[in-house]
This record gives structure tokens, sequence and C-alpha cells, in this order.
């Protein structure tokens, strides 16, 4: 089983790293983080805010956009292609398919965002001429995101199940943007009332809540981030994907491939 | 024991977009196939060939029936370690270079790493691709796909081996080669099932052939049994002689162009024609039996029901 399963996730990682669509997206995202010095030489002694805050935003915005836009056609191309027909005609389970093309996206999302964290500290280095304790500090925030990106990736591939690939990036993005002011949903369903309540409560649980897992304001003003958070956001972010992904394998495992 | 044994499978496809309707793709097929036996399944397009073949696969499932390969459910994944499958015109990962492709497809079949990369080059130079090294299949030719396809299909060494049109879109030489590549097989003693719109790749190569059309078997036979039920001719060319009273009630068809003339006869009638050439002295250019095609014993088919209800 674990073998069929690496096997394509070793194949979804060579795929996305042979892409060079996603070569562009590094190759922009490291330029961009490259340049955050400059956005500090702007604002004089604000540098490292600037930095920390502009670093850790196209970390999290470009794991986003290439966890949709690949996920998005994960499983779809692989109907479109044909190329599942000789994969479906071996001894692979639907279910192995599904989680082995999960964790090759993921695989290549976590060492683009190593690569992305690397050249981000480089730029610190490079402005401030030593790295501090507290820059230590800032691993904590890139770790959320990276949960972020667990959750997004597993929701692209859900829609990628069923969905063709216009469709599965605009639910997707739909669904992003929610999570990202899912803070906000949970209060407009503590104050509403009657259905407006139930509703914006289902969507509350629904959508994955991305604002908990955004410290980079607090990191990037020294905020130490307590241990029941790092808890509680790694069982939220394993949890929410794992049942996503099981969605996603339950909807797979009926599905007639034309 | 049967290698196949098909079992009322049917499967229906939903049509429409506001009011669904079934729209049947095959109807109650049964069907055995014998172990080592190759069997060619034709028919026209959109028969159904490709249905049964993604019903075998587990690509799409029955709306009803069954079947079973090697003696076993054919969904069991178990089955499927000794079964290789060739899609129609397929299309593969073209970001690999082949032996990276045979060896996912390998290891996904469950072959041990040790065995593999000794499989895959062995397997490389048997259908003629021993010397592409590391190229990518996106710069590969249409004929030379086709070969990988043939080699993922056996990577494993499976024991019933499912092709759907293996020769569709290749030039003379190119299903020339696929054809040698499938008589391999053959000769090794694989239960073969071929799906073909084209009736002298099955002659070639089928021990027996089922024939579908409209999602219904029509029936199961040897070649030379379909072929009798078609008109048998063959056209004859030659040059001088352009009048031949003498078997001109004979003749189907001719055109004569200048000199040469083109004739069509029954086959039961080609020595008459051929004597009496050879008494005018005219000479010979062809003759070329005209093979009966599929849509030929279709037509005759027809008829014959279509008789048979009046």
């Amino acid at each position: 089983m674990t073998s069929r399963v690496s096997a394509i996730t070793i194949n979804t990682f060579r795929e996305a790293v042979r892409d060079r669509v996603l070569y562009n997206l590094i190759v922009f995202a490291l330029l961009l983080v490259a340049s955050a010095p400059l956005f500090g030489a702007i604002s004089i002694d604000i540098e490292h805010l600037v930095l920390v805050n502009v670093g850790l935003s196209s970390i999290s915005l470009f794991g986003v956009i290439i966890a949709i836009l690949v996920g998005i056609g994960l499983v779809s191309k692989e109907i479109e292609k044909r190329t599942l027909y000789t994969i479906l005609s071996r001894p692979v389970r639907r279910w192995e398919f599904i989680v082995g093309k999960y964790f090759g996206l993921l695989l290549t999302l976590v060492v683009n965002a190593a690569l992305m964290t690397l050249g981000f500290y480089l730029a610190l280095l490079a402005t401030e001429q030593k790295l501090t304790h507290s820059d230590a500090g800032l691993l904590v925030a890139i770790y959320f995101i990276v949960l972020e990106i667990v959750m997004m990736t597993a929701i692209a591939l859900l829609f990628s199940s069923f969905s063709t690939p216009v469709f599965a990036a605009i639910f997707s993005f739909a669904l992003f943007i929610i999570g990202t002011f899912g803070e906000d949903l949970r209060n407009v369903a503590a104050s509403s009332h009657g259905v407006t309540r139930w509703f914006a409560t289902a969507a509350a649980y629904v959508a994955p809540n991305f604002s908990s897992l955004n410290v980079i304001s607090q990191v990037a003003h020294d905020k130490p981030i307590g241990g029941s958070l790092v808890l509680f956001n790694t069982l939220y972010a394993v949890l929410y994907s794992a049942a996503v992904t099981a969605a996603a394998v339950l909807i797979f495992n009926r599905r007639n491939l034309k | 024991m049967y290698a196949i044994e098909i079992q009322g499978l049917a499967k229906d496809y939903a049509v429409g977009f506001w009011k669904k309707q079934l729209r049947p793709a095959l109807k109650s097929l049964d069907l055995t196939v014998d172990s080592g036996e190759t069997l060619g399944f034709l028919g026209p397009n959109g028969a159904g060939k490709t249905t049964t073949l993604k019903l075998l696969m587990g690509i799409i499932f029955p709306t009803a029936g069954t079947a079973r390969i090697l003696g076993k459910d054919f969904l069991d994944p178990e089955v499927k370690r000794r079964v290789g499958f060739l899609p129609e015109e397929p299309y593969f990962y073209d970001y690999l270079s082949a032996p990276e492709l045979l060896d996912y497809y390998a290891h996904l079949s469950g072959m041990p790493s040790a065995d593999r990369k000794r499989r895959v080059g062995e397997l490389l130079a048997r259908v003629g691709l021993g010397d592409v090294g590391n190229k990518h299949l996106r710069k590969f030719s249409k004929g030379m796909l086709q070969r990988v396809g043939i080699a993922q299909a056996i990577v494993h060494d499976p024991e019933v081996v499912f092709l759907d049109e293996p020769m569709s879109g290749l030039d003379p030489l190119g299903r020339h080669e696929i054809r040698e590549l499938i008589q391999d097989l053959k000769d090794q003693g694989k239960t073969i099932f071929f799906s073909t719109h084209i009736l002298s790749d099955a002659e070639a190569l089928c021990d027996r052939v089922a024939v579908i059309h409209k999602g219904e078997l029509r029936g199961v036979g040897v070649v030379n049994d379909l072929r009798l039920t078609v008109a048998d001719k063959t056209e004859v060319i030659w040059q001088g002689a352009r009048a031949l009273p003498a078997v001109s009630g004979q003749l189907l068809e001719s055109h004569a162009t200048g000199d040469t003339v083109r004739a069509t006869v029954a086959t039961a009638d080609l020595d008459l024609l051929l004597e009496t050439l050879r008494q005018q002295r005219a000479r010979l250019v062809s003759v070329t039996p005209l093979q009966g095609t599929l849509e030929d014993f279709f037509l005759a088919k027809t008829v014959e029901e279509e008789a048979a209800r009046l």
C-alpha cells in the first residue's frame, strides 16, 4: 500500500518540478522576497517590520496560489488526458491515487516554502547583518503558513475530484477568501438570529478558518505565540485536511471516468 | 478454466442536460476467452468496444452484470497485478522518459525494485526503443508512443493483455511492428483480448473474433466463418483486350482508361476470366483479392436480419 502511494507521490512531485509554470512562480516569489529590502530602504527604521510582513505574506500567497493552481488539475487533468486509465488498470486503489496525489503536491509546496524561507532569511541577514533570537520566532508563522497550505491543497484536490479546473479554481479561491475572514464569519454567526445564524454558523464550521493561522503581524512585532495555539492549529489543520481528503476519496470512488 | 468470463455485463449512460435519459452503450454482454487464446473484439466505432474494456479495467462501473478474470472477480486488485492494458490512443506522462515511465508502472504493479531496472531495459530493447535514452515522451512520435504503450501493458509480465485499437492511427510500417509485438505475446502463451474495427488486423492474429454492434454481441467465431458470409471478390487489371464478350456477363464492374481495364469478378469466376485474358493475349497487370471488410459483414448481417424479419 505505502509503496504505491509513495510512487504516486514521487511522480506528482516530479511532474511539478518539471513543470515550467512552477519554476516561474518560484523565481517570481524569490524575486519578490529579494526585493523586500528595497521596501525596507524606503521606510526608515521599520525595515525589519516591512521585510517580515512582505516576506511572510508572499510565502503564504505563493504557497496558496500554487496549491490552488496545481491542485485543481491534480485529478481532472489525469481524467481529461486519460493517463488515469493506465493507473487504475493496475492494482492501485482509487484512494491510494487520491492520497498519493495529495502528498505529492504537498511535498512540492513544502519544498517550495522551504526554498522561499531560505531566501527570506538571506534577505533578513542582508538587511540586518546578523540574525537575532527573535528571528527564529518567525518560523512559527511559517509553520502556520505550511498548515494553511496543507488545508488549501486538500480543498483544491476535493474540487478537482468532481469538477472542471475552472469551477474548481473558483470554488477554491472562494473558500480561501471566506477562510481568511473566518473570524469575522464566526462573529457574524454569534451576533445574528434565526436562519441567518444557522447558515453563518454552518458556513463558519465548513469553511476553513485561516484567521487563526495568520500570526504574521504578531511575530513581526516580536509578540510570542503560545504553545497551545500551535497545538490547536496543528490538530485543526490535520483533521480538517483529513476530512476533506476523505470526502474527495468518497466522491472519486463512485465516479465513472469518461 | 476461462481466462476471461463476462456475464451479462451492461452499461447505460445518462445523456441530456435537464431530462436525463439512459442510453445503453453495452447490452448484457456474455463472452468467454480461453487461457492462451487471442480474441479479436470487432465492431465499428461507437459499437461498445471501449466501454467493455473500460468496464473490465474498473475505470467505469457496470449498470448490471459481472466478469471474472483468471477465476477471480474482475475488480479484485490481485487480478490487476496479472493483467495488462493498452488504452485507445494512449497518452502518457510526457514529462517522463520511457525508462522512468515503465519503472513507475512496474512499481505500481508491485514489481520489486531489483527486478524493475533489468525488466525495463530488456523490454525497451524488445519494443525497439533500446536507444531512446532519457528523451522525454513529449518528443516521441505516434508510433514510438504506441510501442511505449505496449511496453507499459506488459512491463509486469501479465498473463492477460487487453489492447484497445492497438493499431489505430499508425502508418503501415507502424502497424506491422505492433502486429509483430502482439504475435510475440501470442507465442509466449498470453491471453490477448484486443479490440479493432479493422477485419484484416483480426484475421492476421486472432484465434477467434467476437463481433459487437450497437452495444450488442452479434456473433463469435473464427474470421473465416465471418468471411464466408461476405461476398468474395477479386479485382483484375490488364492491358489490351478491351472487349471480352465471353465473360462480360461475369464482370461485376469494369472500367477502361486508355488501354488499361480494371474489372471486378466473383472469385469463383476468376479462372474463367484469366483463361480468357490469356487467349486474348492481354497483358495482366495485377490480381488482387478484395478482402471482405467489417462494413461488408455488417451489411450482409443487416440484410440477413431484415430478410428474416419479413
